[in-house]
């Protein structure tokens, strides 16, 4: 017997942030075909920071007729605290990588390259390379990702978390091969994240299959319950439930599902660095919480010693790693692997503290790094973004405001007391501490304390060394830059003195079931 | 038993309301120098004095107040806003004003002023002199912070500031290579014992649920015996890595390529006191532990002997101050170490020891600055004439030292090692003895620096610097002298000032307890002190029958010498230690991972590959791909993963 299908009740107040952000990447595309090229850049600039404008009044308006925990789309859209909080997360780190992105100052024409289609290493390729216009197709691709990923950390069943991290990943794969300068490692860079990216969704769907096995449902909430009661074999359960976790600690970077960060991080084009290494986290650790949280929340007896040890290779992993990195952008992405594992920390708490720790780490670390590539992007030299941590020597000499400014967030990495950093590892290690997971604390404070060595080398070189003679230029930063390095590195100060708000705003509730 | 528990605090109100102008006040100096650019340059360093010199009158003002009110008053709190204030997670940012407290204000601000004022003279000639009155502010302001915090947190955080200030001073000679490995070693090894503290507040965190003094001190009873103990350990880790006590203590005599003032503020008199202070101000959780407060005074005993025979062998005249400091802070761990016997000893002795020690660092580099900034004692000689001034306060400071009767140190330091000997048993007769012995060397490198320095023939006259110039030895500008004659004044007569009359041991004791004294000791006190004495004075002959007869000494150093020599002049292998535990085994687990990381999972794909093509084409092509590598190692460790999931579940 079948039922007929009916249409589900749609919270369009709720999901109103979601929906704009898609319908301007939708317009943006269709601006695309009917806007002449010489003012492309201008019109999807101002679409999409609207846009994003936009979808935080909606939310805030949502916020403000003070809603109950609640999902739609028949369940498949959490509409709870944490979902609204990583929504605006989201959106604010989406802010800062959108001014990134649409930066044309540092770069003459942009970061992005003027014509993808050109074969890198060619003389029409050299030629692109000083043309002043950009593949403008970037800023729709960066929208469609970043409702990919309010969906991916708001989705309550697999398969829409599913589609979700495809919808947020291929634009990832193909802005990761965009870049103006440097063409062949950037492509090589995408590629490398397409195939392995590829391979994490392919462990992440047959994870889905196995858990609909067991629980005859996709809802975390079903999985839970079935974990209550069924005499079906557990072992479609934890298998289901491993494979389903290396997709989603593939997209968190976390050790030692991390292979791919250094060499995208790397390869890819700045600004998008700054919009993986902030928002994709956030994506990613939204939705880890919640499926740990509510979808396997009952047996954590079961499996959490086993995410202690991952998260204590991820912290060890990064951290030592990162210390013998010569490149800038490596240095962040191997220190972005060490937090992954402080992040986990703040999870594996599994309690409502632990999501406060968790959201709170999420917003400061993303405000930072998208600071920190902000800087990066400004040291340059002939060829391009000089990311050799060897001509970053001297910079303090050269650059006092700058070096000033890296000085500070690299320090808010490290954790050091009134920057974000601090208060963020301090309410993690708390949380980790009250839920009786001494040990990964412990490791925690000591894999921070050998990931300060690198953080401080780069700032011994920038104090300490001599400028190389023909060391790179730093280049004057435009509107769009000041204004993201400024908002980060803002928020980083802001966080760290004052941060009782924020741990509010995270504070303020569970997951829906 | 523990007195501290019983302490009534208080909000504080009227004029010690205005106590946040202390930090405050350096903090804006600090701010208005490093933001201040180039505009700055002519007047920064006057505001850098000002805005400390304010601070310490401040501090007067304040320290007046609290001695005018009844002992059992004078632990205020002073709430300047909530940190971290959501549900459980209570950080409040807030200032505690009690005796330790305050004392330690008087000492950062007092000596830090005085060595302000002759930065002045000491950094003329650097371009940056600005820049370096700024990095001091900020020090200051750190320093202010750690000791003046009303919680774990606060102190953590003034904890890294000075760590942060200190490795950025001791650097600041960036064309050497020596500064910048100095500077890494010293912030490494900090890092080493900042572990040990961070643990140990979230342990204290997660035990009593929170960090504030008062919470801490009036609920450390409900601690168990073994995690008092454990906490007491970690913080005494973290006290070892700032104060340079074993094992953690390489890192402060390479701190010496600083420039001098900095040496004389941050690591002679305040930074490198701060492990003193926070085993002190910890008071109740030590008193609860005794194997606690037993390692403390084993490690200030076995510290404040290495010092004193790695200080013999150093030819270096700031390695043998560092290595005296390290001494010295031995001493002060030792007694604190004691509990309700020495918390108050050790603290009298850090006080003077602040003024003394600081007013030989600034006569070092008063040499240096006479001397083309020679530091190797070899080259010295026959100096007081050029150089009286520096003669006499170096001199005052140098008695004081090594307790000669009636100086400072004399009542200071004897009353640690006569404690030392009462801690009964066996403990009794090591740690005074360790003391007394202590004392007898203090006595002979002491004596030998002052002989090799400003006596003997002028070896200086046939030499020349590193730079090929010749010495033209003189006497420094009012600026730097002046305050190395007042803190000399504080070497004659600051100890008999602390100790006559027990004062500074009763202003204390609404924090630090009553002082205890033992019931007995194995031999009368009178014969202590004219044992130590007598010690003291066999340290000086020595040094004058080997150093002083008018004998030679070569201005090149004496390869062939005995193992002990040769021992010493390696720190005592401190450095190899470290190295073997630490460094060493951390780069190999570096290259390790790093090995793994590229090659092994690579080598491994392509090894497999080979079995099955069997090619060595195929086997060269499989090489430039990389991909695959990432993807086995995924698939590896979602297979562990999974199997290890697996595993628990059915195991």
């Amino acid at each position: 017997m079948t039922t007929p299908a009916s249409l589900p009740d749609i919270d369009y107040a709720g999901v109103a942030p979601v929906l704009i952000i898609l319908g301007a990447a939708c317009i943006g595309v269709l601006l695309e075909a009917f806007v002449p090229r010489s003012q492309r850049w201008a019109v999807q600039v101002v679409l999409s920071l609207l846009a994003i404008v936009v979808a935080a009044i909606a939310l805030g308006a949502y916020l403000y007729t003070g809603p109950q925990n609640t999902s739609t789309f028949a369940g498949s859209i959490a509409l709870d605290r944490p979902a609204l909080f990583l929504w605006g997360t989201l959106l604010a780190l989406g802010l800062g990588s959108i001014l990134l992105i649409a930066d044309r100052v540092v770069e003459p024409g942009g970061a992005f390259v003027a014509q993808a289609g050109i074969r890198p290493g060619t003389m029409l390729d050299k030629e692109q390379a000083n043309r002043s216009s950009m593949q403008t197709e970037v800023f729709p691709l960066a929208l469609f990702s970043l409702a990919g990923m309010m969906i991916f950390c708001s989705a309550n069943d697999l398969l829409s978390m599913f589609v979700a991290l495809e919808v947020l990943s291929l634009p990832l794969y193909l802005m990761c091969g965009l870049a103006r300068r440097r063409r062949l490692l950037s492509q090589e860079a995408a590629v490398k994240y397409f195939l392995l990216g590829a391979f994490a969704s392919a462990f992440f769907l047959y994870g889905v299959a196995l858990l609909y096995g067991y629980a005859n449902s996709v809802k975390l909430a079903d999985i839970a319950n079935a974990a209550g009661g069924t005499n079906r074999s557990d072992a479609l359960l934890f298998l289901g439930m491993g494979l389903l976790l290396i997709g989603l600690l593939f997209k968190g970077s976390v050790g030692p599902f991390h292979t791919w960060t250094p060499d995208v991080y790397q390869g890819a084009p700045t600004p998008m660095t700054a919009f993986m290494g902030a928002c994709t986290k956030v994506a990613a650790f939204g939705a880890i919480l919640r499926v740990l949280m509510v979808a396997f929340g009952s047996t954590h007896w079961e499996w959490q010693t086993i995410m202690w040890v991952v998260a204590g290779i991820s912290m060890l992993l990064g951290a030592i790693l990162g210390i013998t990195q010569t490149d800038v952008k490596r240095m962040i992405a191997y220190s972005s692997v060490a937090h992954a594992g402080f992040l986990l920390v703040g999870v594996l708490a599994l309690d409502g503290s632990g999501i406060r720790a968790t959201l709170f780490y999420l917003i400061s670390y993303g405000f930072t790094t998208i600071a920190a590539f902000g800087v990066v992007s400004l040291v340059r030299d002939g060829t391009g973004e000089s990311t050799s941590l060897s001509s970053w020597a001297g910079l303090g000499k050269r650059s006092p405001l700058l070096a000033g400014i890296f000085t500070f967030l690299l320090l808010a990495l490290a954790g050091i007391p009134l920057t974000s950093g601090f208060v963020s590892k301090f309410v993690v290690f708390a949380a980790g501490m009250s839920a009786g997971i001494t040990p990964l604390v412990v490791l925690g404070l000591i894999a921070s304390t050998i990931a300060a060595f690198f953080y401080l080398r780069v700032i011994v070189l920038m104090y300490f060394s001599e400028p190389a003679a023909d060391g790179p230029t730093v280049t004057l930063p435009g509107m769009y830059t000041t204004a993201a390095i400024t908002l980060g590195t803002l928020v980083t100060l802001l966080l760290g003195v004052y941060p009782s708000f924020m741990l509010d705003w995270a504070g303020t509730g569970g997951f829906v079931v | 038993m523990s007195i501290a528990a019983s302490e009534t605090v208080q909000q504080a109100s009227g004029t010690m309301s205005l106590a946040w102008l202390l930090f405050a006040l350096p903090a804006f100096g600090a701010l208005v120098l490093l933001l201040g650019g180039r505009r700055t340059n002519s007047w920064g360093h006057i505001l850098g004095v000002l805005t400390v010199v304010a601070a310490f009158a401040v501090g007067l003002v304040l320290f007046f107040t609290s001695l005018g009110a009844p002992p059992d008053q004078r632990t205020l709190n002073l709430h300047l806003f909530d940190w971290i204030d959501v549900g459980s997670l209570q950080v409040e940012f807030g200032m505690r004003l009690d005796p330790l407290s305050m004392v330690f204000v008087l000492l950062i601000t007092g000596v830090g002023a005085l060595i302000h004022i002759y930065s002045i003279g000491y950094m003329d000639d650097d371009r940056d002199r600005r820049r370096f009155f700024g990095y001091l502010n900020l020090f200051v302001f750190s320093m202010l912070i750690l000791v003046l915090g009303n919680s774990f947190i606060t102190l953590y955080l003034g904890w890294e500031g000075v760590g942060l200030a200190s490795y950025l001073l001791i650097g600041w000679y960036s064309d050497r290579r020596s500064a910048a490995t100095a500077s890494k070693k010293a912030f490494l090894m900090n890092r080493v014992g900042d572990v040990g503290l961070a643990i140990a507040i979230f342990l204290l965190w997660a035990n009593l649920g929170s960090t504030q003094y008062t919470e801490v001190f009036a609920r450390a009873g409900q601690l168990s015996p073994g995690t008092a103990t454990a906490i007491a350990l970690l913080l005494l880790l973290g006290a070892c890595g700032k104060s340079g006590q074993f094992p953690l203590q390489a890192w402060l005599p390479d701190a010496m390529e600083g420039p001098t003032p900095v040496s004389a503020l941050i690591h002679a008199a305040t930074m490198v006191t701060a492990g003193v202070y926070l085993v002190a101000r910890s008071n109740p959780i030590f008193d609860l532990t005794e194997t606690g407060r037993l390692v403390v005074t084993l490690i200030g005993a076995f510290t404040l002997l290495l010092g004193c025979i790695v200080g013999c062998a150093y030819d270096d005249i700031k390695k043998v101050l560092a290595y005296s400091t390290v001494s010295q802070i031995g001493y002060m761990m030792l007694g604190v170490g004691l509990g309700p016997f020495g918390y108050a000893l050790g603290i009298i002795h850090l006080l003077a020891h602040g003024f003394f020690k600081a007013g030989l660092f600034l006569g070092a580099g008063s040499i240096m600055h006479a001397m083309n900034d020679e530091v190797d004692m070899r080259k010295f000689g026959g100096l007081w004439r050029k150089l009286p001034i520096t003669f006499v306060t170096f001199g005052l400071g140098y008695l004081a030292l090594i307790g000669f009767p009636f100086l400072s140190g004399y009542y200071t330091k004897d009353a640690i090692i006569e404690a030392a000997f009462g801690a009964g048993g066996w403990r009794g007769w090591v740690f005074g003895l360790a003391g007394a012995i202590g004392a007898a060397l203090t006595a002979f490198y002491m004596t030998r620096l002052m002989l090799m320095t400003f006596f003997g023939k002028s070896r200086w006259k046939e030499l020349r610097s590193a730079d090929d110039r010749e010495f033209h030895p003189h006497e420094a500008k009012p600026v730097m002298w002046v305050p190395m004659v007042l803190l000399a004044i504080g070497s004659l007569g600051a100890g008999a000032f602390f100790v006559l009359g027990d004062r500074v041991v009763n202003y204390l004791s609404p924090t630090l307890g009553r002082l205890s004294t033992a019931e007995s000791h194995p031999i009368p006190e009178l014969l202590i002190t004219i044992g130590t004495l007598v010690l003291a004075a066999i340290g000086v002959l020595v040094a004058w029958l080997i150093f002083g007869r008018a004998k030679d000494i070569p201005a090149q150093r004496p390869e062939n010498v005995s193992g002990i020599v040769r021992a010493a002049r390696k720190d005592l292998y401190g450095n190899a230690l470290n190295e073997a535990l630490i460094a060493r085994p951390g780069i190999w687990l570096d290259r390790f991972l790093v090995w793994l990381d590229n090659k092994g999972v690579d080598g491994l794909v392509n090894g497999t590959a080979a079995l099955f093509g069997g090619s060595s084409g195929r086997l060269r092509r499989l090489q430039t791909g990389f991909v695959r590598s990432y993807a086995l190692s995924m698939l590896a460790g979602g297979v562990i993963l999974i199997g290890a999931l697996l595993m628990v579940r059915y195991a």
